[in-house]
């Protein structure tokens, strides 16, 4: 078993009809995937690289069976899709678009809670990479030659990181039973506390490696679930030691701003937890080698 | 986007925010006479620049008489003003604003915000308003009054008293107050702000709550709904090279180091940053071009990165998801036709259609240096500039 996706997911696309959605559900297909169908208000009927088109994600459902979906809309509709597909019965949302309005994303969270949690659907995204079980499939855009399968368990923010971390691992033969992205927006489906909690649960992820950057509290949040209930060897990395403050306008943010958001407190943080930090983004797949071995 | 005070008091008094009475001026001549329409014998002037920390920094000066104005003004117009949010370089004042001084009682502070932990709006107050409310905040946090808002219901009238309430606001003023608190949370909600803030929120000597001060920021990726205001922007308040950047959809910070950077991905980008400082370089920028990249924007980000007079050598960085490495490729290889670089660039290309990308660069014959992986590519542009510097001519990336 792996988290989140698996071979036997049934997938559809939302906005399937789009250049980039084309390309990648071709991708996705190829790669094993089992796409079922794709979404497009008014194009129902139509076919897209074989799967069958359908006007909404109810229809989708009902005719495919589909549990899981694929947001490539674009910003202005992108939270409607998700609301959509959480009403339509879905259980795992990766959405790719990146430029959602903050506001949007605070709609949708907060609309996902009139679920109750065994019917609430998963969202990771937005703007991310996707989700991938190597060797069953791909549920994003991230390349899949690149990963092979095995036990590392990835969560990240940044996509092409995490492209780098599997690159890195597969360099050394070392595979990934599955790789999260989570986004890099300030407000999305879901952090690295929810993942590592599935990650700790997952009976094919041995060791777990974490992709974080600077800005933002989910690092910090994450080392206090790691120091508390985690059993399985972190290993993390976080981008932007060299990064320079950022300019922002006013005091607010630096008034709600906790310590542990800069990359050098993270990485205090995180290694006070019992994580073991990757020095730079070159030895990502060295030091998750290393903790494998002593593990 | 940030936006000048009296655009965010204008905006603000919409949704019945109380704010003096002011008005703009693009001169001093015109400060004057705005100042004489206003009426009254106190008036202040404030440079308008995208920033904080003005008062300390020489950019509000009280005046008295129509003349002090004038002077004050011809002080302030044209002149950069440097304040601890404007970096050294600072930001230049080419408009001021005209304000009737008001009798102070007290001063509160009001800031709104996008929380990330709680990912919800969140309302942070002060009974000590004024300049050194980071000061306090970090010495007596829990002198901060806190309050988030519920995105389905907004902000509550219970709330807003018990924001009023921990202030110490005197009762008969608290209505006064839930009207001003419910008419910026109105404003941050409709208009897609990211931060609204008061410093100070003051409480006039005849009981009036009024914003004397007010800063707004707003999402840019929401401004597609808000044309009203997208037409706010003023671009002499930013990096030009940083505008110029976003006008082409690439993402753009400028740095003190020689190896430019082209990457795809923050983190990446970040990362390539990291790795460049460990091979002894130092970056001298930060530039992300994106998903789905095409050919003429990696051209453009070439042109970006150039326009930097500092830059030594190139690196480009890129693991092709959503993006294809054969695109990057001849964004590359057309990039280097049309500039004739007479610097090194070093080009690393991994992910979708990379064998494509990777014939792309060989067939066409130019001098790149081609790079596997993360660390070798930036060992290679650091071991390249040095070179060029060694050699005190410089070297074609042969």
């Amino acid at each position: 078993m792996s988290i989140l996706l698996d071979r036997d997911s049934r997938v559809i696309v939302q906005g399937i009809t789009g250049r980039m959605a084309r390309f990648h559900t071709k991708d996705m297909l190829n790669y094993g995937t089992n796409v079922v169908g794709g979404v497009v208000p008014g194009k129902g009927g139509e076919t897209v690289e074989g799967v069958p088109v359908f006007d909404t994600v109810k229809q989708a459902v009902e005719a495919t069976g589909a549990d899981a979906s694929l947001v490539f809309v674009p910003p202005p509709f992108a939270a409607d899709s998700i609301m959509e597909a959480a009403d339509a019965g879905i259980r795992y949302c990766v959405c790719i678009t990146d430029g959602i309005p903050a506001q949007d994303m605070i709609r949708v969270k907060r609309y996902m809670y009139r679920y109750p949690k065994e019917k609430r659907m998963v969202l990771t995204g937005p703007n991310c990479a996707g989700t991938i079980s190597p060797g069953k499939a791909l549920l994003g855009i991230m390349p899949g030659h690149i990963y092979l399968p095995g036990h590392v368990g990835i969560i990240g923010r940044s996509g092409t990181l995490g492209y780098e971390a599997a690159a890195q691992l597969k360099e050394r033969g070392i595979g990934v039973s599955t790789s999260v992205g989570i986004g890099g927006d300030p407000i999305n489906g879901s952090s690295f506390k929810d993942i590592l909690q599935r990650f700790e649960e997952d009976e094919d992820t041995h060791v777990i490696a974490m992709i974080g950057e600077i800005g933002g509290p989910q690092e910090a949040e994450a080392a206090e679930y790691i120091r508390d209930h985690i059993t399985k060897p972190v290993v993390a990395y976080v981008a932007g030691l060299t990064a320079p403050k950022g300019r922002t306008m006013g005091h607010a943010g630096a008034i709600i701003s906790a310590f542990g958001e800069s990359a050098s407190e993270k990485v205090e943080i995180l290694s006070a937890a019992g994580v073991t930090v990757a020095e730079n983004p070159a030895v990502i797949g060295e030091t998750i080698a290393r903790v494998m071995e002593a593990a | 986007m940030d936006i000048h005070e009296y655009q965010a008091k204008e905006l603000l008094s919409n949704f019945g925010v109380d704010v003096p009475s002011g008005a703009l001026a693009y001169s001093p001549e015109q400060a004057a006479y705005r100042a004489r329409e206003l009426g009254g014998d106190k008036w202040i002037v404030k440079a308008q620049v995208h920033a904080g920390g003005r008062g300390k920094a020489g950019g509000v000066k009280l005046c008295n008489t129509e003349h002090e104005i004038y002077e004050a003004c011809d002080d302030l117009f044209g002149r950069k003003l440097v304040t601890h949010q404007t970096g050294p370089e600072g930001k230049g004042i080419y408009r001021v604003y005209v304000e009737s001084a008001v009798p102070i009682d007290r001063e509160i502070y009001l800031g709104f915000v996008l929380d990330r932990s709680s990912q919800r709006v969140m309302i942070v107050a002060s009974s000590e308003g004024g300049m050194e409310i980071e000061e306090i905040s970090a010495e007596r946090p829990d002198s901060i009054v806190r309050s988030i808002v519920e995105p389905a219901v907004g902000l509550q009238e219970f709330q807003a008293r018990e924001i009023a309430f921990k202030l110490g606001l005197e009762p008969k003023l608290v209505q006064h107050m839930v009207r001003t608190l419910q008419g910026c949370y109105a404003a941050f909600s409709d208009l897609d702000a990211t931060m609204v803030e008061i410093n100070p929120l003051v409480i006039t000597g005849d009981d009036r709550v009024l914003a004397l001060d007010a800063k707004m920021s707003f999402d840019d990726n929401a401004l597609f709904r808000h044309p009203q205001i997208a037409e706010l922007r003023d671009k002499s308040q930013e990096d030009p090279r940083e505008s110029r950047a976003a006008d082409r959809g690439l993402s753009y910070v400028g740095l003190d180091g020689n190896i430019g950077c082209i990457v795809n991905g923050a983190g990446l980008a970040m990362a390539t940053m990291d790795t460049i400082k460990l091979a002894g370089g130092e970056p001298a920028n930060f530039l992300d071009i994106g998903g789905g990249a095409s050919p003429e924007r990696v051209a453009k980000a070439f042109r970006l990165v150039l326009s930097d007079d500092n830059v030594q050598a190139i690196l480009v960085n890129i693991f092709a998801g959503i993006n294809r490495c054969d695109w990057v490729a001849e964004g590359v290889v057309q990039a280097l036709k049309e500039l004739e670089l007479d610097i090194p660039v070093v080009v690393r290309l991994a992910g979708t259609n990379v064998e494509e990308g990777q014939k792309i660069l060989a067939k066409s014959g130019l001098p790149i240096i081609r790079a596997t992986t993360l660390m070798e590519a930036a060992e290679r542009a650091v071991g390249a500039w040095k070179n060029d510097l060694t050699q005190g001519t410089k070297m074609r990336a042969v």
